[in-house]
This record gives structure tokens, C-alpha cells and sequence, in this order.
């Protein structure tokens, strides 16, 4: 594991293709005219098939790059730029208690116009991609947490979008459903090849998963800091750039205050 | 409630054939019958005991009334004045809706329509639609127009208001999961704000249906001959112009009862079935 800040991913396979899937060019937002630079100058490019974590103190703005990317908000200066467009996946699974579990899987294909005998075998190959197989006809307020939040998951696949938006999807479940769901969404990442930008506040959780760790500061929002994480990853190693990332944050927040 | 069904006591369990029932499934009608008669049953009871305490007052005992209910019945004034009266219910129930149901969406989505018609639908629910009967009489004469309308003007308002306050208290999160699924302003409303504010529409049906015959029964005992059919409100008008207090009190009783079996029937089964698709049902809640 290394965790130098110039080198690319290592693996060509992923960089197929030159356009990025995502392109941030000095952008920035306030929220009204006279308002506080929520983001400045923000600058960011992520390839296709990426999975990058991007973590900071409440008020770095992370909230609000991830609303950019998914075309809630509109930068007030700059460019954004998302291949085909993006799916977003919330803290709280937000799923809707009037349908099954297929049923809010298929609300996303059926928004995008697929039609009804395709979604509900899409719907069925989801779920069981997120381990629900055989759970579609369940009642939401049947399930779990942590299965709704793979519902969640189900759903935003179903958008067939190639950038998957996460605004700290896991922040709200027990740790052990957390590690569970860490394990999941490697391998829905891995077997799927989207891109994949996930946003928390937990340090761990970030190196854990992330192929990409960004380090957001507020007052102005901007990225200060960028690790990679490539090859093999050892716990040692992990625990190491946990520390020296939560260091850095700290010292990011003490200057903030 | 209790799962003695399944329950073995410790010193019985070899000799006593083991019989698993699913908890309450089978015994939960039965009793639940029961209880749905047992006010009736109070009330009947305590009419009886008035008539034998105050003899000779202006009261008439049950069976007097359930003689005058089958003779009623038997002439066939009864069946042509319940289905005149339900036929008008229902027809005009389900006109309430459509109408209603529109004017809520335009509501709460066009802003100069909830400025200029809000408050106005919110007040309506607080005038008696019998005051509507006047003016509708003078209007329409003594048709079913003026029935129609009064019932309109007394159901249309609390459908709006249950579906508006449904659709106003619908989580601001499902509506951003919409915009991020794709849903257009059309999409929205079909997929996600409808079916949030459905428990508050049905709530605002049922409202909208006792105010209709409410309204109805208004309608049909202060507007009565002309080309208007007798209704029950009519048959009960009757009965007081021929000094005949058991028809009045069968008309009543009628009137009672078909809201109640359309509460029993119709809208308990639907707030339940709404309720525990959506895991609301508060006897699930343990």
C-alpha cells in the first residue's frame, strides 16, 4: 500500500477510456449572492471505474459537492461536468413504505421509462446482487437497516447511471451491518465498474473502502488533502493512514474554529 | 393480546393432544364480532328498559318499531327509499372525489390557486351544507340537481382538505429521491406524493362521505315532493307529519346504519390494509 499523492491507479484495465467520469473545474458555490464561499476553486477529476472516499468536518462542504455532482445544485462559479449522469444514494434509505421491496427497485426503471416485464427481472437480478434475493415482495417496514440501506443500493444500480453517488450511506447503521455492507459494496463496485464517490465522516471507513481518499476543509470548502491506496492492504498499513488522515483533519478543524 | 393458544401447561403436555393453532387467527373474528354487536345490543337494551319504566310516555318500544320496519318493508316503501337515498349517496360521493380530487392537486401545486381558493375550501367545511338547501331549492326547484349540489357542497371541501393536508405533510426526503430517480413535476405528483398522501385522502373520503350523507339526509327532509323521489330523510319528514314515531325512528335507525356498515365495510378495511402494508398497523406494534 503506498499512499503518495502523484501516482495514477494502477491498474490500465480501469483506464480504458480518457474522458473522466467526472470533472470539477475551479468550481464554486454560495448559497446566496452576499453568502460565504461554501466551495472554492475546487478542482477535481475522477476516472472511470474510481472509487473515491471523500471525508472532512461537518461544513466542509462534502454535502454539497456530492448535491453538485448529482445536479441538486448548480455551481455558482466553474464547471462540472458527469458522464451520463449520476445516481445518489442517501444516508437514510429513503425508500418508499407504499411499495415492496422490488417495487422501489423498480420505481427507478420505471422513471427512466424501462419497460414493466424487463424491470421486474432487473429488479430480481439486483436484489440478488445485493444478497435480497427472494425478499422482493417484502413490506420496506419488513426489513432490517441494513437491508433497506441494500435496497437503497439496489435502487440506485437500477438508475444504470455509471457514477454512483454515496452521501454517508452507512453512517446511520450498527458496526457489524456497517462491515457487512463495506464488504458488499466492494464487491457490487468490483462486479458492476461504476464510479463510485462516497462521502463520510468516518476516517476508517474512507481507507477501508476507498481506492482514493479526499480531505475536505471548510471556510472556503476546498480539498487539502488526496491519498491513494493501491495493491494489497494491509491492517498495519490501514491503521497507519487512518491516523495520519484523522491528523490532518484535526488540524484542518482547529484552523477552522 | 394474548397467545394462549399456543401455550402448554408443563405437567399436561404428554397426555393432552398438542394442538398448534396460528396465535389468535381463528378465535380474533369470532370475538371481534361480538364486541361490534355488543353496542347495539347495550343500546336496544337500555331503549327497552326506558319503555318499561316511563309507560305511556311519547316512547315506542323496539318491536314496535321493527313491526313498522317490516310493514315499511313489506309495502316496499322502505327498499325504494333506502336505494333512492343510496343511490344518491354514492353518486354523489363519487362526483365529490372526482371533483375534489383535482381541485386538491391544483392546491397544493399552483400558488395562486391555494391563495385564492385555500381559505375559501377550509371555510366551507364549517358551513352546515343545509344552508345551501335554500338557495339550491330557489336555484334548481325540487329536482335531483338540488340534491346533488348541496351534497357537493358539503362533501367537495373536506375531500380537498384531507388530500391537501396529505400531500403537505409528505416528507421533503421523498420528494428529493424522486428528483433524483427522474420523476418530472407529472411523475412526482403520480409516484410519490400521491401515494405518500393516500392514508390522509382516505381519512378525507371518509369525511367526505358522511358529509355527503349527512348533507344528503338534510337535502332529502327539508326539500321534499316536486319531482324528487322519496328518499330516506323524506320517509322520515313523513313519519313526523303523521305524528308516526316508529317510521321516524326506522328512517333513523336506517340512516345509522348504513354508516355504519359503510365505516365497517369500506373504510376500516382500508385505513387497515393502508396501515399495515406500510407497517403503521398499531396492533402489529409490540
Amino acid at each position: 500500500m503506498t499512499t503518495t499523492a502523484a501516482t495514477l491507479p494502477d491498474d490500465p484495465a480501469r483506464l480504458r477510456t480518457t474522458t473522466p467520469a467526472v470533472r470539477l473545474r475551479q468550481v464554486g458555490k454560495r448559497y446566496t449572492a452576499d453568502g460565504p464561499d461554501v466551495l472554492r476553486e475546487v478542482d477535481l477529476t475522477i476516472e472511470p471505474g474510481e472509487l473515491v472516499c471523500v471525508v472532512g468536518a461537518s461544513g466542509s462542504g462534502k454535502s454539497t459537492l456530492l448535491a453538485l455532482l448529482a445536479g441538486l445544485e448548480q455551481p455558482t462559479s466553474g464547471s462540472v461536468e458527469v458522464a451520463c449522469g449520476a445516481a445518489l444514494m442517501f444516508q437514510e434509505p429513503a425508500l418508499f413504505p407504499w411499495l415492496s421491496a422490488r417495487g422501489n427497485v423498480e420505481l427507478a426503471m420505471r422513471l427512466s421509462g424501462v419497460g414493466r416485464h424487463e424491470r421486474h427481472e432487473r429488479a430480481e437480478e439486483l436484489l440478488r446482487l445485493v444478497h435480497l434475493g427472494g425478499w422482493g415482495d417484502s413490506a420496506v417496514h419488513e426489513l432490517s437497516g441494513g437491508m433497506r440501506q441494500r435496497v437503497a443500493l439496489a435502487r440506485a444500480l437500477a438508475q444504470e447511471r455509471d457514477v454512483l453517488l454515496m452521501d454517508e450511506p452507512f453512517a446511520a447503521l450498527d458496526a457489524a451491518t456497517r462491515d457487512l455492507l463495506h464488504d458488499e459494496l466492494e464487491r457490487v463496485w468490483l462486479s458492476t465498474g461504476r464510479t463510485v464517490v462516497l462521502i463520510t465522516h468516518d476516517v476508517g471507513e474512507a481507507v477501508r473502502l476507498g481506492r482514493r481518499v479526499l480531505l475536505m476543509a471548510g471556510r472556503p470548502g476546498r480539498v487539502v488533502g488526496e491519498w491513494r491506496i493501491e495493491g494489497p492492504r494491509s491492517e498495519a498499513a490501514a491503521v497507519g493512514l487512518t491516523a495520519v488522515i484523522t491528523d490532518r483533519l484535526r488540524e484542518e478543524h482547529h484552523r477552522a474554529v | 393480546m394474548p397467545s394462549d393458544a399456543t401455550t402448554l401447561a408443563p405437567g399436561r403436555a404428554s397426555t393432552a393432544p398438542l394442538v398448534v393453532r396460528p396465535a389468535g387467527r381463528d378465535a380474533r373474528p369470532v370475538r371481534h364480532g361480538a364486541a361490534v354487536l355488543l353496542g347495539p345490543v347495550a343500546l336496544l337494551a337500555a331503549w327497552q328498559l326506558v319503555v318499561w319504566l316511563a309507560p305511556g310516555a311519547a316512547v315506542v318500544s323496539p318491536s314496535d318499531v321493527a313491526r313498522a320496519a317490516a310493514g315499511a318493508w313489506a309495502r316496499g316503501d322502505l327498499p325504494s327509499a333506502l336505494t333512492t337515498s343510496l343511490g344518491r349517496g354514492v353518486v354523489g360521493f363519487a362526483l365529490a372525489v372526482v371533483i375534489g380530487t383535482p381541485l386538491a392537486i391544483a392546491v397544493a401545486h399552483v400558488r395562486w390557486f391555494r391563495t385564492a381558493f385555500g381559505p375559501l375550501l377550509k371555510g366551507l367545511v364549517v358551513l352546515p351544507s343545509v344552508a345551501w338547501v335554500p338557495a339550491a331549492v330557489l336555484w334548481f326547484g325540487l329536482t335531483d340537481a338540488t340534491v346533488y349540489f348541496v351534497v357537493l357542497m358539503g362533501s367537495v371541501p373536506s375531500v380537498v382538505n384531507g388530500l391537501v393536508a396529505g400531500m403537505a405533510q409528505v416528507p421533503p426526503l421523498y420528494r428529493r429521491v424522486g428528483t433524483v430517480l427522474g420523476a418530472g413535476p407529472l411523475a412526482m405528483t403520480r409516484h410519490v406524493v400521491l401515494p405518500a398522501a393516500l392514508p390522509a385522502y382516505v381519512a378525507g373520503l371518509r369525511q367526505g362521505w358522511a358529509f355527503s350523507w349527512r348533507s344528503l339526509m338534510g337535502a332529502e327532509l327539508i326539500a321534499g315532493g316536486g319531482r324528487l323521489g322519496v328518499g330516506l330523510g323524506a320517509l322520515l319528514q313523513e313519519g313526523r307529519a303523521l305524528g308516526d314515531l316508529a317510521t321516524v325512528l326506522v328512517a333513523m335507525l336506517l340512516i345509522l346504519t348504513v354508516g355504519v356498515l359503510a365505516e365497517l365495510f369500506a373504510f376500516a378495511p382500508l385505513e387497515g390494509r393502508l396501515a399495515r402494508r406500510r407497517g403503521l398497523d398499531p396492533r402489529a406494534a409490540r
